[in-house]
């Protein structure tokens, strides 16, 4: 009943031998032990499991494991490079755009996205934007800021 | 390291874990053996179980073991209890009916809990659950509030068999009723306060293990209250000795009350865990969470207040039905009552006070707190009531407001509360001032030229928080203690470990209480580290809610303090060999007075624990110290909100353009974290006014908002930002004058919003409007008023 797939996972090619119902978000939580993506309503409208697939930003709950066959993908462990953050990372950190951190991971997984096609965003754009995620602590007026801020810093 | 750290906007230590994806979460936890629960849920509101058949599901692929309402009755399980007694108007406890973890004979909710499929895989257990085969005989359904005492109604209890868990009031009803019939003026409302559900994006999960060799267990629960879980479970329903469990509440990811409670999921895989003798996980679904997480709010009102003919308050009486859901939840009972009636005074000298509270059953899921819990009840009650006051009386809304302000401290209200300290006048003008009000007839104006109704609403509320003290608690039938507990160990190397019995889950409590303690030793916060949410490693701890951790939480960890420097000026005196009176201590330095001797507390820790120099003969080593603290009364944190909305009178859409809010938190520790909260409070405050609300079928008890398509949670693009700034008024009744933060936003937001539409409504006619008020319900409201003048 197995399924043989393979991808590479935030620069390091794997290959795993799944039950072909297998979710990516299950396989980088189960199998790659990678529990930085969250499952907040495995229906695709929280956004807590949000990793680039390919560099596009994709929902992981939504998405088989075999879907992602062959694919390039990078999960929030993979965005720092070292032990620096990355400078989204640090502004949401600088403007206090997280609270308990469940949709922290997605919500900066979807910021880096969306800096990549707006590379100046208005409040507007940057609500517009992560319409898609979930968030129940801060009212996202920091997270608004953090991503403004953080988009900024990526063009320096 | 002299600078001050205290009110400081220290970046959280906490954030570089939960940035990187390094957070641990309980479906984080990952044990050997580890096995997983999916519970068979009701699919009906209300019904018989006749036979549940669970041989199919037994012999499925990778099954362990399947559980129903039996096998615990077997093994005597208890029912989950409730934490608080509320005596009704006639003496009598209210009525509490047994909880069964899994559902005995009956099924009283849809997401009810009939039996547990235990699998080596989650989808073996997803697809066993589907093979049990429960044959219900079902029965009619009651679900709203109004309609539980009906004539004719469903019942759901046999010990209720009028769906009433308590008729209970507060307030001198005779002294009420004089002062109605004396005055000059009474505005009367009825409403709804709309049924929520608190929504932490973590849904709840727990990880049970059972450890033979030393007949033990260990429990990882998504939840706000270990040690409150931990004494509920053990003594109360499974009968384990105590000190045999320890629960673990490791990062978790929001909570708003419903992480508070005992539930039955994490008690029954505890059990399990036992009878399997294999590590259990459980974590629910989103549509479980929406079915089986404590609801919040619930309220059919009518409420009234008397005036005289210069706008004074002469009293009040509330009237108010309270949905309890199916099941009393851990705390369900104080909620509508001794967190509701007694803040009914609100700001102001309102001399007489009656409030009735009836608590009903109803085929739901049980309700309980949420965020603000009673406080936001009570206070779109009065915020409501003086808004229409004023409007009907012709008294401006502030003015109104200013008249009838508490402004001498301490003020005994005629509801029970003592109100140590407050300026009710500086947050209003405040408010005022950086929300523009002197120039909103002129936006007004602009948004009429533009097509649009503009309209301004006022909030000026009063919260209690830091829920105390015990012995008060305890005579209003309070069950539990409500102190907490700190312990702070200073390590030989002059580093500090703090151990808490509050619990953070987005509170920021690592870096705030690790300011507290940098302030008073003297030290940098990166040397102290908090520890929290273990019962195995913290003496004891009533946890995280009612906004009371830095009020109780923070103070105990202070008392700690105390006594490490006491025990620290005995040493230092002897390491300078001095009078211990003449050692003075300022951050971090023991300094005999008067002189340039001195020793730090890194020092001192170190002979603590090396006492080669040291007063052996009357000293004991080591650094550390334990403290429980008792608050002597309520912190009451206040504030004024105030929301500008405009209306698009084609669509029915509401946009708020401004939101302001004024707080008076006392002392703030962290600026920046105090914001946050309020921004997070809002938002949920604006949620159940404009989005929000939990609805079920009223025929089949079917929830209809079971999935995030149909609950409007709050998205980035329906909120603006928010305006927000504080006053201070230091608590006067503990050390750090700190009164509390968390639920400050959903207390106040409400009455704000819905006053500004009705502000942007009232020249079309509108008087009222129930929340929460969708494109829809301002439409119609619109539509109603034409047609009515059409008609006229």
């Amino acid at each position: 009943m197995g399924i043989t797939v393979s991808m590479t996972v935030n620069g390091q090619a794997v290959t795993a031998e799944l039950d072909p119902r297998t979710l990516l978000v299950q396989f980088l939580r189960e199998y790659r032990q990678l529990t930085g993506t969250h499952v907040g309503c495995d229906t695709g409208q929280c956004g807590a499991c949000t990793v680039h697939l390919d560099g596009r930003a994709v929902k992981a709950c939504n998405i088989l494991a075999v879907q992602a066959q062959g694919a390039q993908i990078l999960t929030i462990e993979g965005v720092a490079a070292n032990s620096e953050l990355h400078p989204m990372q640090a502004a949401f950190r600088d403007h206090h755009g997280l609270q308990c951190g469940f949709c922290t991971p997605g919500m900066v997984m979807n910021a880096l996205e969306l800096v990549r096609k707006h590379p100046d965003p208005s409040e507007e754009t940057i609500r517009a934007g992560l319409d898609g995620n979930l968030c129940r602590c801060t009212g996202y007026h920091n997270i608004v800021k953090a991503v403004q801020a953080g988009a900024a810093a990526m063009k320096r | 390291m002299n600078a001050p750290v205290i009110g400081q906007p220290i970046k959280r230590k906490e954030d570089y874990r939960f940035l990187t994806g390094s957070g641990m979460y309980t479906d984080d936890v990952t044990l050997p053996g580890q096995t997983y629960a999916y519970f068979v849920r009701s699919p009906h509101a209300h019904a018989t179980i006749r036979s549940i058949d669970v041989s199919k599901a037994r012999a499925a692929p990778g099954v362990i073991a399947i559980f129903t309402g039996d096998d615990l009755a077997r093994a005597k399980v208890g029912g989950l209890p409730c934490g608080w007694l509320i005596t009704d108007v006639n003496g009598q406890p209210m009525k509490e009916p047994p909880h069964p973890p899994l559902a005995q004979g009956k099924v009283r909710y849809v997401g009810d809990h009939v039996a547990v499929v235990i699998a080596e895989t989650l989808n073996q257990a997803k697809d066993a659950a589907e093979l049990v085969d429960v044959d219900y005989a079902t029965l009619p359904a009651v679900v709203n509030a109004g309609d539980a005492r009906k004539p004719g109604a469903a019942v759901l209890h046999d010990i209720a068999p009028d769906n009433t868990c308590y008729v209970w009031a507060l307030g001198d009803k005779a002294a009420v009723d004089r002062a109605f019939a004396g005055a000059d003026h009474v505005t009367t409302l009825e409403f709804t306060n709309n049924r929520l559900i608190p929504n932490a994006i973590e849904p709840r999960a727990a990880v049970a293990q059972y450890s033979r060799g030393d007949d033990a267990y260990t429990l990882y629960v998504a939840n706000q209250n270990p040690h409150v879980e931990r004494l509920l479970m053990t003594a109360f329903v499974l009968g384990l000795p105590e000190h045999k469990v320890r629960v673990i509440a490791p990062d978790v990811g929001g909570g708003f009350g419903s992480k508070i409670y005992l539930y039955a999921e994490e008690t029954v895989i505890t059990w399990a865990a036992k009878q399997t003798g294999r590590p259990i996980k459980w974590t629910a679904e989103r549509s479980e969470s929406f079915l089986s997480d404590a609801h919040g709010r619930d309220h059919l009102t009518k409420a009234e207040l008397a005036l005289d003919k210069n706008g004074t308050f002469l009293a009040m009486r509330v009237i108010t039905t309270a949905n309890m859901g199916a099941y009393l939840s851990t705390f369900a009972s104080c909620i509508p009552t001794i967190l509701y009636a007694t803040l009914l005074a609100g700001q102001y000298t309102t001399p007489a006070i009656y409030c009735q509270v009836t608590a009903v059953f109803t085929n739901t899921a049980p309700v309980d707190a949420y965020r603000g819990a009673g406080r936001p009840e009570a206070t779109y009650v009065v915020e409501r009531l003086v808004d229409t006051a004023a409007r009907e009386t012709g008294i401006d809304r502030a003015e109104i407001r200013r008249r009838n302000f508490i402004t001498q401290f301490p003020y005994q209200t005629p509801v029970a509360l003592l109100y140590d300290t407050g300026n009710y006048e500086a947050t209003l003008a405040e408010a005022m001032k950086l929300a523009d009000v002197a120039g909103f007839e002129a936006r007004r104006k602009q948004a009429e030229d533009r097509g649009k109704l503009r309209g301004l609403g006022y909030s000026t509320y009063i919260e209690a928080c830091g829920l105390a003290p015990s012995n008060v608690a305890g005579s209003l039938g309070g069950r539990a203690g409500l102190f907490e507990a700190g312990e702070v160990r200073v390590h030989p190397t002059g580093t500090v470990t703090v151990f808490t019995g509050s619990h953070s889950h987005g509170q920021g409590h690592e870096t705030t209480f690790a300011q507290v303690v940098a302030d008073r030793l003297g030290m940098p916060v990166e040397n102290i580290d908090i520890v929290h949410g273990d019962t195995g490693r913290i003496l004891f701890g009533m946890g995280t809610y009612g906004s009371r951790s830095i009020a109780v939480g923070g103070t105990a960890i202070v008392k700690a303090l105390d006594k490490i420097v006491a025990k620290g000026r005995k040493i230092a005196a002897h390491m300078l060999e001095a009078a211990e009176a003449d050692i003075e201590f300022d951050r971090g330095n023991f300094k005999v007075a008067g002189t340039d001797k001195s020793v730090t507390i890194g020092q001192v820790a170190f002979a603590a624990y090396v006492p080669h120099n040291y007063p052996l003969d009357k000293l004991e080593p080591g650094l550390n110290e334990s403290a429980f603290y008792d608050p002597t009364n309520f912190t009451f944190p206040a504030g004024s909100h105030l929301c500008e909305v405009e209306i698009d009178p084609e669509t029915g859409q509401t946009r708020i353009v401004n939101f302001t809010a004024v707080d008076d938190f006392g002392k703030i520790i962290n600026p920046m974290i105090v914001e946050g909260q309020v921004h997070g409070g809002l938002a949920q405050g604006i949620g159940q006014a404009l989005l929000e609300a939990c609805v079920y079928d009223p025929e089949s008890g079917q929830l209809l908002t079971g999935t995030y398509m149909d609950y409007a949670l709050p998205r980035a693009d329906d909120l603006p930002s928010f305006r927000v700034a504080t006053k201070e008024t230091p608590c006067t009744h503990n050390p750090l004058g700190v009164k509390g933060c968390g639920e400050a936003g959903a207390i106040g937001a409400p009455a704000a919003v819905i006053n500004a539409i009705i502000d942007a409504l009232a020249p079309l006619g509108v008087r009222d409007i129930e929340m929460p008020a969708t494109a829809e319900r301002v439409w119609r409201a619109m539509q109603n008023t034409r047609e009515l003048k059409k008609a006229a």
